[in-house]
């Protein structure tokens, strides 16, 4: 070993962690763990010249070493391989001084074991001669108790089947008693309890007669709980527990169910007339809240009646389609009731006590809905809300168009009242005062309709999302039905003014006739345009279903204001007219003074036309007229006309000039423009005054027409034509016509006249001037 | 389409046509079937008034005058005997110590007033013959007349005038020349009533009346001379003129001052079955066709007649029934007219002919296609209903 350590040791490389794994190796090889070592030899290389290697060959390294190096690096090998065998040295020494410890320990440890062992065997073998004796003793002690453990057995057998037996025995008495205290429940659990048992013994004939009293007793219970059952008294818990004990006691399912939904009918129907003595006695006050509970308490014990009805009656099938109908058929006549309720519901005060009610309505039928999925009766309900809804709106409408009538009444009342105080001259100063407080209350009553008719849309109502409150609702029902629909109403009243008041003779004040007639106008300039804008904002409708466009409504308005301002025309223009044929048919023309004045009623035509002017100036605007003539003022007026008049007047009398007159006036009328006399007027001061002065003159022409003059009535005539013609020029667009229709006045009379003198032009101004 | 143009003729006074002579009275010679004949009388206060019987050539277009004078005043209202193409009725104004008076006579044309035009219309010219008086309707108890009704399709016998209040119903007896009150009825009540006008029924055998006094028109049961209804306030002012419907017996057209024509069923007088309002001022005249009812005729004082069809309130609303075998013969046809149907009633055509008040309209009693208006510059148009419409009525 050493001469090996020696030789290991002078061959060894200068690596030391390859050299101590060197040393391992050659203690496992001692050992015998040679697989390192194994490995070992195989990885290693056959170079005899391998100082490390197993075939290391000292010859062969020595003399390759010889050959191969000079002297200098052979004795640099020789004092590093010297180096080399001194460190090896010094290791091995280490090593064995280390180990040698170690075994001395483990050879002590070893001969101590081999002592403790010898005296561990002892013990155990008196272990097992003391385990041999326990058996034994036990096994004899079993032997000795056997017998009284299977008579105990035998005996606890023998209790509990005297204990069932005492039970069946008791069984009658204590079904009686339960009997008596009505504790239904415990009995047929008990009863349940016993029943196969007495069938399976039903042969032993005390078994028989136990199973019999049961039966009979059972019997009597059922009859009871029938009773109790028909007597319906109870309230719904009480008579669905009876179905359950029933159906435990095989009674038949459908016979019961048919029982039990004709129990609840008449429950319900019970509630049902409560809900209509309630209905009655406040037909119109607001108890609202109240029939509404009661409602409420209906549905409720509606949905009761399903739950309880679907846990009993679960497995049979069959059953399903009956309490379809049974809902059905109550909740039909539920919304009946319902329905009468809310067409009671006619105060359009607060609207949101109503959209409430219909919500919580709405809600209680969502519970019945999930209760009962394939059920029509939600969507009934969702009609009925629809109805309401729809019915609320149409309230609405004609509560507007009441309210827009009365406000119509109310300015009809203020137009009269200062006109009987002051005597008529301070009423039209408020008139557009009126016009203004009318529009504006319309207004706000619009907007606060349709804030509240909003209620039916609002977010956290539950039917708001139903597709009808989100589309059709918005559009045909507020904006078509509600708004649209009341813009027509004041448009076809204000015609309705035009056709009832020109038949029996005008009860509607004319002021009233411009009022609504501006009224109507600016709705058709603005306000209807607004009044939807805001409907559209309000109730935006997602599914653009066509609707009245403004045009359409605004064109209706202008119609209307076209109407109202022609009739008021016409109505002005007849209350002149009258007097002006009055004073024309009363007349004794042929035997009448020279004129001396111009007649009191020419004033009273000039008067009136003054003041409607003023009132018209009120309220619309002064409009174009045509350009007047530089010499439109009085003077050179009347010089224009009585040239003219003199000429035809003289052309008419004097034959002498026959063609002149003919002439004139042909000519004239060849190059006037046709008159209408009864056509529209359009939006302005001028043009209504216009058409009231053509209205009354050619009444007057025509009335001068049918009668026949004498020489002072066709001065009288002439004078009086002289002063319309002073003053009604400045009203009209253009003054022609008002000399025309003057003209043809004075020349009718003059064809009428049997002694036709005419007055001097002169003589006429005066009089009209002192007039 | 030529034969549509209107016929324009204007009055003038005979001796010397100095100027137009207002006039106001028209009536188609109703006794004459054959010739197209209508009677125009003046109004001048200073003149003689003359009666002109225009008589119109349909072929030739022309039209064909003949004058008769009128000397007792100017004539406000004319009416042909049913019977008697020569006799006529006027009412007239005449002035007597600075009073008018209106008074109403049957006059009976010169019997050759015909012949005598033809041989030389210069002479006739200028010496016109003069009516020939038969009798006065006169009664001084009873005011002012306003018009004379002869009894429709009756033998001339029988007329009635309306005078202030009273309705007079006249026996013409001896060949017409004298007239005996057989019976009157009076229009009684508060304030100055009047009648305005009024129309003979040509049904019922021509027992009723229909008058008009301010809004109010009245009917009247010749055989008790009592009223027999009262449409109160039918026009919102003056019941200018009524029309009997000839072919329906309870219809009755009406027009007056609030522009309006209105037709009613007399059965029912709370509302008017229809009302037109297509004029611009009063309505003075309304006149039915005489064989197609819904033909009707308005005259205004603004200068315009309307023609209007009111097929809906006639008596044939669903056009002219058509026989089986017309149908079998011209099946084309019908299935053409058919494509019309249904017919609507609108103002078929509006004549402008006219420059002053029209204040009668006359359907020609010969030719029911054709009819005259009269202005009150003396402006009479002969006009025709359109050729489509007479085609459409007939076929």
């Amino acid at each position: 070993m050493d001469g090996e350590a020696d030789e290991t040791v002078a061959v060894g490389d200068d690596c030391v962690p390859g050299r101590r794994r060197r040393v391992h190796g050659m203690l496992k090889l001692y050992y015998g763990l040679n697989e390192e070592g194994k490995a070992a030899e195989e990885s290693e290389s056959l170079d005899p010249c391998d100082i490390n290697g197993p075939h290391f060959d000292p010859e062969l390294y020595l003399n390759k070493l010889r050959r191969e190096c000079s002297l200098a690096e052979l004795m640099d090998q020789e004092t590093c391989m010297v180096k080399q065998i001194r460190s090896l040295d010094s290791d091995m020494q280490t090593l064995v001084y280390e180990n040698y410890n170690k075994f001395i320990s483990a050879t002590d440890t070893i001969r101590k074991m081999k002592n403790d062992f010898k005296k561990m065997e002892d013990e155990m073998d008196c272990l097992s001669a003391n385990m041999a004796a326990i058996t034994e003793f036990s096994a004899s002690i079993s032997g000795t108790l056997q017998d009284q453990h299977t008579q105990i057995t035998k005996l606890s057998g023998v209790h509990t089947l005297l204990r069932k037996l005492q039970f069946l025995f008791e069984l009658p008495a204590r079904l009686n008693k339960c009997l008596e205290l009505q504790a239904y429940a415990q009995a047929v659990s008990s009863h349940r309890r016993a029943r196969c048992v007495l069938q399976q013994y039903s042969h032993l004939p005390s078994f028989k007669g136990i199973q019999d009293d049961c039966h009979a007793i059972m019997d009597k219970l059922a009859q009871e709980l029938r009773q109790k059952f028909r007597d319906g008294g109870s309230s719904a818990k009480d008579l669905s527990e009876c179905v359950e004990l029933l159906l435990q006691l095989d009674e038949p399912a459908e016979e019961l169910c048919d029982k039990f939904l004709s129990h609840a009918r008449s429950r319900l129907e019970s509630d049902l007339q409560g809900l209509e003595a309630e209905i009655r006695p406040y037909p119109s006050a607001a108890k609202d809240a109240s029939a509404r509970r009661g409602c409420n308490e209906f549905v409720s014990s509606l949905c009761l009646v399903i739950t309880s009805y679907q846990e009993l009656f679960i497995n049979h099938a069959q059953t399903g389609e009956l309490l379809h109908a049974f809902v059905d058929n109550l909740a039909a006549r539920y919304f009946s009731l319902v329905e009468r309720r809310i067409q009671e519901e006619k105060s359009v005060g607060d609207n949101s006590l109503l959209v409430r009610a219909l919500d919580r309505f709405h809600r209680r039928l969502q519970a019945v809905a999930k209760l009962l999925p394939g059920s029509a009766v939600p969507n009934k309900g969702t009609e009925i809300v629809i109805r309401a809804a729809t019915e609320r709106v149409k309230q609405y409408l004609s509560a507007l168009q009441s309210f827009y009538m009365d406000s119509l009444t109310d300015v009809r009342q203020a137009l009269a009242t200062p006109r009987l105080s002051v005597a008529g001259r301070d009423a039209p100063n408020s008139l557009p005062e009126l016009l203004s407080s009318l529009s504006a209350s319309i207004l706000n009553q619009i907007k606060s309709v349709l804030a509240s008719v909003h209620l039916f849309t609002a977010k956290d109502i539950t039917f708001s999302n139903k597709p009808y409150f989100k589309g059709e609702f918005c559009s045909q029902g507020v904006r078509e039905s509600l708004v649209v629909s009341f813009i027509k109403f004041v448009c076809q009243s204000s015609r309705h003014f035009c056709e009832s008041a020109g038949d029996k003779g005008g009860s509607t004040p004319p002021a009233l006739l411009l009022l609504l007639s501006r009224l109507c106008l600016d709705y058709e300039t603005s306000t209807i345009s607004y009044i939807l804008t805001l409907t559209d904002e309000q109730f935006l409708d997602q599914h653009h279903s066509p609707v009245t466009p403004v045009t359409t409504l605004c064109a209706e308005a202008k119609e209307a204001a076209q109407k109202l301002l022609n009739h008021y025309v016409k109505v002005q223009g007849l209350i002149i007219s009258q007097m002006l044929r009055k004073s024309v048919e009363t007349r004794d023309w042929v035997n009448t003074i020279e004129p001396r004045n111009v007649r009191a009623v020419m004033k009273r035509v000039v008067e009136d036309t003054t003041s409607i002017d003023v009132q018209v100036g009120l309220l619309y605007e002064e409009g174009v007229r045509k350009a007047h003539s530089s010499d439109s003022s009085k003077r050179t007026f009347s010089v224009y006309s009585s040239s003219r008049q003199q000429a035809r007047y003289a052309a008419s009398y004097t034959p002498s000039a026959p063609m002149d007159t003919n002439l004139l006036s042909n000519i004239h009328k060849l190059f006037s423009e046709r008159i209408d006399i009864f056509s529209s007027v359009e939006f302005n001061k001028v043009s209504v005054m216009t058409g009231i002065i053509k209205i009354s003159l050619k009444t007057f022409l025509e009335c001068v027409r049918l009668r026949t003059f004498g020489r002072y009535g066709l001065q009288q005539i002439q004078v009086d034509c002289h002063y319309l013609q002073m003053y009604l020029w400045r009203f009209v667009s253009d003054e022609n016509l008002v000399h025309f229709l003057l003209d043809e006045i004075v020349g009718s009379s003059a064809h009428r006249c049997l002694d036709p003198a005419p007055m001097e032009q002169s003589v006429i101004e005066v009089i009209c001037e002192r007039g | 389409m030529e034969d549509d143009a209107p016929v324009i003729y204007g009055l003038e006074f005979q001796p010397c046509s100095v100027r137009a002579p207002q006039a106001r009275a028209l009536s188609a010679q109703t006794a004459e079937t054959d010739a197209i004949r209508f009677l125009v009388g003046t109004q001048s206060l200073k003149f003689d008034n003359q009666i002109h019987i225009i008589d119109f050539d349909d072929e030739n277009n022309i039209i064909n005058k003949n004058v008769l004078l009128h000397q007792a005043g100017e004539i406000w209202h004319i009416g042909a005997s049913p019977a008697d193409k020569a006799v006529l009725t006027t009412c007239y104004n005449k002035t007597c110590d600075s009073r008018v008076v209106s008074c109403a006579a049957v006059w009976r044309m010169p019997s050759d007033w015909e012949t005598g035009s033809h041989e030389s219309p210069d002479d006739t010219a200028h010496n016109p013959q003069t009516l020939e008086l038969l009798c006065h309707l006169n009664d001084s108890a009873h005011g002012n007349a306003a018009c004379v009704l002869w009894e429709p399709m009756g033998d001339g016998k029988r007329v009635i005038s309306l005078a202030d209040n009273h309705a007079l119903l006249w026996d013409l007896q001896e060949s017409s020349t004298q007239a005996v009150v057989s019976n009157t009825a009076t229009l009684e009540g508060k304030g100055q009533l009047k009648f305005t006008s009024g129309k003979w029924s040509p049904h019922h055998n021509c027992s009723q009346l229909a008058t008009a006094n301010d809004t109010a028109i009245r009917g009247w049961d010749l055989r008790t001379m009592s009223q027999i209804y009262c449409i109160e306030n039918a026009h919102g002012q003056l019941v200018r003129d009524l029309d009997f419907n000839p072919n329906r017996q309870y219809y009755l057209a009406s027009c007056g001052d609030d522009c309006k024509v209105k037709f009613w069923d007399v059965r029912n007088i709370q509302e008017p079955v229809k009302s037109l309002e297509e004029h611009s001022h009063w309505v003075w005249s309304v006149r039915y066709n005489h064989s197609h009812d819904q033909l009707v005729l308005t005259a205004s004082s603004d200068s315009r007649l309307i023609l209007s069809n009111m097929v809906s309130i006639s008596s044939e609303p669903f056009g002219h029934l058509v026989d089986d075998e017309e149908l079998s013969e011209g099946e084309d046809n019908h299935q053409d007219d058919k494509g019309k149907e249904p017919l609507k009633d609108s103002v078929v055509s509006t004549y402008e002919e006219h420059e002053d008040s029209v204040y009668a309209a006359e359907w020609s009693s010969a030719d029911p296609w054709l009819f005259a208006s009269l202005s009150y510059d003396g402006r009479l148009v002969i006009n025709r209903v359109p050729r489509a419409l007479k085609y459409r009525i007939l076929l």
